[in-house]
């Protein structure tokens, strides 16, 4: 027993790494999904709001990154050209 | 051409002041004209390692805001006189820094000398976004413990979309110097190794400088230690991390300070 405990006390660096990678791998992807999802943000609202007029409040991005492929899903909600007019 | 470095790290107390005043010695014992700047402004140190605080009359801020000329700013060294320090303002914050005024002082600095290192301070904030904001590459400071390697991987993701070269859409190049490395402890499981490292961070190697008293020595004394003990194991490394730095290509060993007896005591004798 004291053996073992003696050599899984020295061997702390393997934890460190193996810590470090999981963390890092997790940090990565939430700072580029935050930062890809600025930009889209971004510039879905400038190219909606060339043609009609819309609430930056009113635009949602979501990126959900699966294993294989990720969904982007866009949620933007505008007023109608006129109050009776259901076409814009 | 002058080349302008940002040493960076994220985490405060890895070695970035130190490893500043080491390269950039190291840079100007090879004839190369060098100038080390200050850019931790509120907490400047710089000019302590350097040995230079009490020839601080003024500083980087004044030159941003336009005050002094930077010649008037510019401390020459002593030891090597190709070596140059731009001290940092104690009395004033990070905010005193203009984005126009960084990028005038750095464009005048390029035309003077034929290294531009600048000394970042610690945090991802604006005075670490200005210090790395003009540079053709930069130096990470890292050591071989978590939080000061997950703080690199931060900065590394900053070098690589705040930076003017970044903007540019550029490769922003990337040298990982690893500071306060025991190979020892490193071989028994108790530090992370160069190998671990390296893989998480995935940026080229450019030094591995040994954990020695040599450094602490030569801070105490005011002296980087490639001038204070050019001989050491510390030293040797900055050496050859500023050769890299260069261009050449040196192979990467770990310098150790391990003597035989007789080597020893004769050494201490002649320290």
């Amino acid at each position: 027993m004291s053996f073992f405990s003696f050599v899984r006390r020295r061997n702390s660096a393997p934890v460190a790494r193996e810590r470090l990678q999981i963390l890092l791998e997790y940090e990565r992807r939430i700072i580029s999904q935050s930062d890809l999802v600025a930009v889209l943000r971004q510039e879905i609202l400038a190219v909606v709001s060339r043609h009609v007029s819309v609430d930056p409040d009113k635009v949602q991005v979501k990126v959900d990154r699966g294993a294989k492929v990720s969904t982007l899903e866009v949620d933007i909600e505008f007023p109608n050209a006129g109050a009776n007019t259901a076409h814009a | 051409m002058a080349k302008v470095i940002v040493v960076t790290s994220g985490k405060g107390g890895v070695g970035k002041t130190t490893s500043t005043a080491a390269l950039g010695a190291a840079l100007a014992q090879t004839g190369q004209s060098v100038v080390v700047v200050d850019f931790d402004v509120g907490l400047r140190n710089l000019d302590l390692v350097m040995g230079a605080e009490r020839r601080v009359v003024y500083d980087l801020i004044n030159v941003v805001q336009g005050t002094i000329k930077l010649s008037q700013a510019l401390i020459r060294d002593k030891r090597v006189e190709t070596l140059h320090l731009l001290p940092a303002s104690q009395t004033r914050d990070k905010d005193a820094l203009t984005e126009d005024g960084v990028a005038r002082v750095i464009g005048e600095l390029r035309e003077k000398f034929d290294w531009v290192l600048c000394d970042s301070p610690a945090g991802i904030e604006r005075g670490a976004t200005l210090a790395m904001r003009h540079a053709d590459a930069a130096v990470i400071v890292t050591n071989p413990e978590v939080s000061s390697v997950r703080d690199s991987d931060r900065i590394i993701g900053l070098l690589d979309s705040k930076t003017e070269k970044a903007e540019k859409g550029e490769r922003m190049p990337k040298h990982l110097l690893i500071a306060r490395y025991d190979a020892g402890r490193a071989a028994r499981g108790e530090m992370l190794n160069i190998e671990d490292v390296l893989e998480i961070l995935s940026i080229p190697l450019i030094g591995i400088i040994p954990e020695s008293e040599d450094v602490l020595r030569a801070s105490n004394l005011g002296s980087p230690v490639t001038i204070s003990s050019a001989t050491s194991a510390a030293a040797r490394a900055y050496q050859a991390a500023a050769r890299r730095l260069s261009g050449e290509e040196i192979e990467m060993t770990i310098p150790s300070d391990r003597k035989g007896l007789l080597n020893r005591l004769f050494g201490r004798r002649a320290a």
